[in-house]
């Protein structure tokens, strides 16, 4: 079972390495999920593991197994490449609905942009209560 | 570009993907791929997607490279900003003209923004050809709008006309 002692020194410890720091960062991610306090901050914490720390897996699989079965494995890009391509979409959808839900609400969180406008700081809540527009019903 | 072959990229794009899922250069898998291949250049006839057209493809490494390295940047970025004190960062919502047009450069622009942690796809109104990015930290009064098209808005526009 312990195919990974059968791999020479150098690729055993890329692999652990690439293993580590990709789920670290998926880890560091989901901490974000929960620390950050409204909607539009939340999405940006779990791109963390479908971005690098998914690449590190990724890199990590086609290390262990095109070692293990000495030749080359690298189907994991099309993982990549399909991951990549489907995640806007997904944010998208997401977004767009809590745009629109805000909207509904009155509180348009674009509401100062305009062209005389490029940029608008929305404002970090510093106490623990979130923002009740943007929180998921039930929680 | 003809009835057979309507989107020839595409279509090797199609083959290529089946070929790496097989992993294996055998004749069955060549024949199955180019028949996958050429019925889903059908498929996007049928969609009427735009005509794809690449132009100066070497690019498509220096973009490569360039969302590589703003992805490794940004996802360290991101990940002290997670373990770091909440307050000590400023969100914000930015609007950016764009003038690229085509679709293809406009998917590729989502996914660039959306494989940066940091940055995330908001809105797009295709009439005024204006872009909003939410920016989970706006260090410094960075041009974020200045950085998104120096970037990224010339190269694709080259790539994709």
């Amino acid at each position: 079972m312990n195919a990974l002692a059968d791999l020479p020194p150098w690729a055993s410890v890329m692999t652990s390495l690439l293993v580590l720091v990709g789920s670290g960062l998926a880890l560091v991610g989901s901490i974000g999920l929960v620390r950050f306090k409204t909607f539009y901050e939340r999405v940006h914490a779990p791109t963390l593991g479908s971005t690098l720390g998914l690449f590190c897996i990724l890199a990590a699989s086609m290390l262990y197994f095109s070692m293990a079965q000495t030749r080359a494995v690298v189907h994991e890009i099309l993982i990549g490449i399909f991951v990549t391509t489907t995640t806007p979409v997904t944010f998208l959808l997401l977004v767009q609905a809590s745009v629109y839900r805000d909207r509904f609400e009155g509180s348009d969180p674009l509401a100062g942009l305009g062209e005389d406008r490029a940029v608008v700081k929305t404002l970090v809540p510093s106490s623990g209560i979130a923002n009740g527009s943007t929180a998921p019903p039930g929680c | 570009m003809n009835a057979w072959l309507p989107f020839p990229v595409i279509s090797a794009m199609l083959l290529g993907t089946w070929l790496l899922l097989n992993e294996s250069w055998s004749a069955a898998n060549v024949l199955f791929g180019s028949a996958v291949a050429v019925l889903g250049a059908w498929v996007l006839v049928r969609l009427d997607a735009p005509a794809l057209i690449l132009r100066r493809l070497w690019l498509a490494l220096e973009l490569g490279r360039r969302v590589a390295v703003d992805m490794a940047r940004s996802n360290a970025r991101v990940a002290r900003l997670v373990l770091k004190d909440k307050r000590a960062r400023t969100p914000g919502f930015v609007r950016i003209g764009l003038s690229v047009r085509s679709h293809y450069s406009l998917a590729v622009l989502a996914c660039i923004i959306t494989a940066t942690p940091g940055t995330s796809w908001v809105a797009y109104e295709p009439v005024t050809n204006v872009l909003v990015i939410h920016v989970l930290d706006l260090v410094d009064d960075d041009d974020w709008g200045v950085i998104v098209l120096v970037r990224y808005e010339g190269i694709l526009k080259e790539i994709f006309g």
